[in-house]
């Protein structure tokens, strides 16, 4: 019996940072390691979910349902998540993972949004799949909204529900609040999935933890978007410190992280300029390395994009408004 | 002129919006709305202006089988089944506005004139009508390996029917651009944005192009494109030129409304309800041709 679950989002969340090009082998290697160090979970999709390999979101260099069927393989302790956002990916795309061994389903919406996942929840259920609503730029809604949306997804069905921090954006007493909200008014598990832009993403897994939360996502060596996410070897590492068990293997998970995740890093996860912009301005962490591309293409400085994004309230997903708001400051900067 | 004599289904945000386009059309006469619930906010707007109101569906029309020529159905895909039949029955011509995709795909810039006698065609989808024609713009110039749209709307005006099948959504839509579209691979993806005051519906469409991108040409298609549908549409507006990178083209539009039910954020509705209402003129035109003759 574990405190915690850990989920390993490295192979999903980790797939914005690397471009979506994540190769079966990489895959296989990285899902057998997290297997053998005792990870209950693993999600494996396109980083957008099943269904994300798109020109909007960049395409994946492997179909991720091959992905899926690897890591399922290399698998005999750990169970394969995958994450469906409605509206991009399809029931029909869940069906397919589940055939794979898929065993968790992670539904996804705006945190405002929850309606629009209730076929997938429960076709999810219907599938015998353990099941989560995962609330996505959590930090856009107050907190009673954020309760009333939970609600719905556990009415859906959901087994546990997540409060996500995608723009790396909350703060830590902002974390509390929502978690002891949710811990009071559900009966289901609750979660916590943060991203380290604001350099929070320890500090708010513990305070979601203090409040109740016993789901915690976390990427391996950071591999996640925008800065990563609570960075998982040192996340076993703080709980094991409190006397909190995950389960899993604090030195395997570090030797993963420096001989098999460190390698395959296009540069080290770290905050960065763009990055930390991401956490301050709430903004949706994928759209780092979009925000990076429409700079040079326009030449606009990536931080302005990105601002003026969260100004305009841009939800995940809405990778198009970067070129858009890129082109429309390029021609602003022209005409002055 | 004589007038093409036609019905509602559904009294929701879709089934309102019609009804107050079809009071400004001249070869159209609104006479029915159809609807469940006879206390919602469209059918005691139908009762105020003297429709024949039903509140039992499409049923309702069993007893009075003349009142209508034509029908539309604002209802739902599951519901679409059952309307379907009964406009079949009584031989009517139906405008299908969901996405349950029964009768041939029609997007009025590019197939008006394909199905004019069709018992039932289909409207595809908001983000269907507002892309389409872009695709297929494209695909005029220059074959379209892949054809991906990516339609943003405000969650106001995103409605129950919407909420709860957004597959139909992405999977109509994804049909209908490679159907009507021309590409020969299409995908779709559908935002809701809760931002207040609404944004605007906003559409984008990124193609992959097979051989030469002559960059001109297909610029050229698009702006005739939007003109088109600005005819119908008046709100359809190009955001920026479009944007060429390799083989890729990104087109970004932005829909604005009439303002005719809700407020003009909704072009969604707007795109939808113009689309069909110029398919169903079309429709009357034909008929009223025939008559004549």
């Amino acid at each position: 019996m574990t405190d915690i679950k850990i989920t390993e989002v490295a192979l999903r969340d980790g797939s914005h940072a690397i471009r979506h090009q994540y190769t079966v082998d990489q895959v296989r290697s990285i899902a057998k390691a997290l297997n053998e160090a005792r990870v209950p979970y693993i999600e494996v999709s396109h980083g957008d979910g099943l269904g994300g390999s798109t020109l909007q979101y960049g395409l994946s260099k492997t179909n991720e349902l091959e992905l899926v069927e690897a890591a399922v393989d290399a698998v005999d302790f750990s169970k394969i998540a995958v994450l469906l956002i409605p509206g991009i990916g399809t029931i029909e795309d869940l069906k397919e993972a589940e055939k794979l061994g898929a065993k968790m389903a992670r539904i996804a919406t705006h945190v405002t949004e929850a309606d629009v996942s209730a076929q997938h929840i429960q076709t999810a259920k219907e599938l015998g799949m353990e099941t989560v609503g995962f609330l996505m730029m959590s930090h856009m809604a107050p907190t009673e909204k954020l309760v009333e949306q939970a609600k719905l997804m556990e009415s859906y069905g959901a087994d546990i529900v997540y409060v996500v921090d995608s723009a790396g954006a909350l703060l830590p007493h902002e974390v509390r609040a929502r978690i002891k909200a949710l811990k009071h008014e559900l009966s289901c598990d609750i979660g916590f999935h943060g991203h380290n832009n604001l350099s929070l993403a320890m500090g708010n897994s513990l305070a979601a933890i203090e409040e109740g939360a016993n789901r915690i996502d976390g990427s391996i060596r950071c591999l996640g978007a925008g800065a990563g996410n609570t960075q998982t070897e040192a996340l076993i590492a703080v709980l094991d410190r409190m006397g909190i068990t995950t389960g899993i293997d604090l030195y395997k998970m570090m030797d993963i992280a420096e001989e098999i995740v460190a390698p395959i890093l296009p540069k080290p996860q770290e905050i960065t300029r763009d990055s930390l912009t991401l956490g301050y301005a709430g903004v949706y962490s994928s759209f780092l390395l979009h925000a990076n591309r429409a700079s040079e293409k326009f030449g606009i400085d990536s931080r302005d994009i990105l601002i003026e994004l969260g100004e305009r309230k841009i939800v995940g997903g809405q990778e198009d408004m970067i070129i858009d708001v890129a082109a429309e400051l390029a021609s602003q900067k022209a005409n002055v | 002129m004589s007038k093409v004599k036609v019905g509602i289904i559904g009294s929701g945000n879709i089934g309102s919006d019609l009804m107050v386009k079809l009071r400004k059309s001249e070869v159209l006469e609104l006479t029915t709305m159809m609807g469940v619930d006879a206390t919602s906010r469209g059918m005691q707007h139908a009762k105020e202006i003297g429709l024949h109101v039903y509140d039992n569906g499409v049923d309702g029309l069993l007893d009075n089988p003349d009142a209508v020529d034509i029908l539309f159905d604002a209802t739902s895909a599951r519901a679409h089944i059952h309307n379907a039949e009964v406009a079949k029955k009584l031989g009517k011509q139906m405008l299908d506005l969901t996405p349950a995709a029964i009768g041939p795909f029609i997007v009025p810039s590019v197939n008006l004139g394909q199905h004019l006698d069709a018992e039932n065609v289909n409207l595809i989808t908001c983000g269907g009508q507002a892309t389409i024609p872009i695709v297929h713009a494209i695909n005029t110039v220059a074959p379209v390996a892949y054809g991906e749209i990516v339609a943003t709307i405000s969650s106001e005006s995103a409605g129950p029917g919407t909420r709860a099948n957004i597959d139909e959504f992405t999977e109509t839509t994804a049909k209908g651009i490679e159907e009507v579209g021309g590409a020969k691979e299409g995908k779709a993806i559908i935002i809701l944005n809760p931002a207040e005051p609404p944004i605007m519906m906003r559409d984008t469409v990124h193609a992959l192009i097979e051989g030469d991108v002559d960059e001109k040409a297909i610029t050229a298609s698009i702006k005739n494109m939007v003109e088109t549908v600005q005819s119908y549409v008046p709100g359809y507006q190009l955001r920026t030129d479009p944007i060429y990178d390799g083989n890729q083209v990104t087109v970004f539009l932005e829909v604005e409304g009439a303002g005719h039910y809700l407020p003009k954020y909704a072009g969604n509705l707007d795109i939808m309800t113009s689309a069909a209402v110029k398919v169903a003129e079309e429709f009357a035109k034909k008929r009223l041709e025939v008559m004549a003759n």
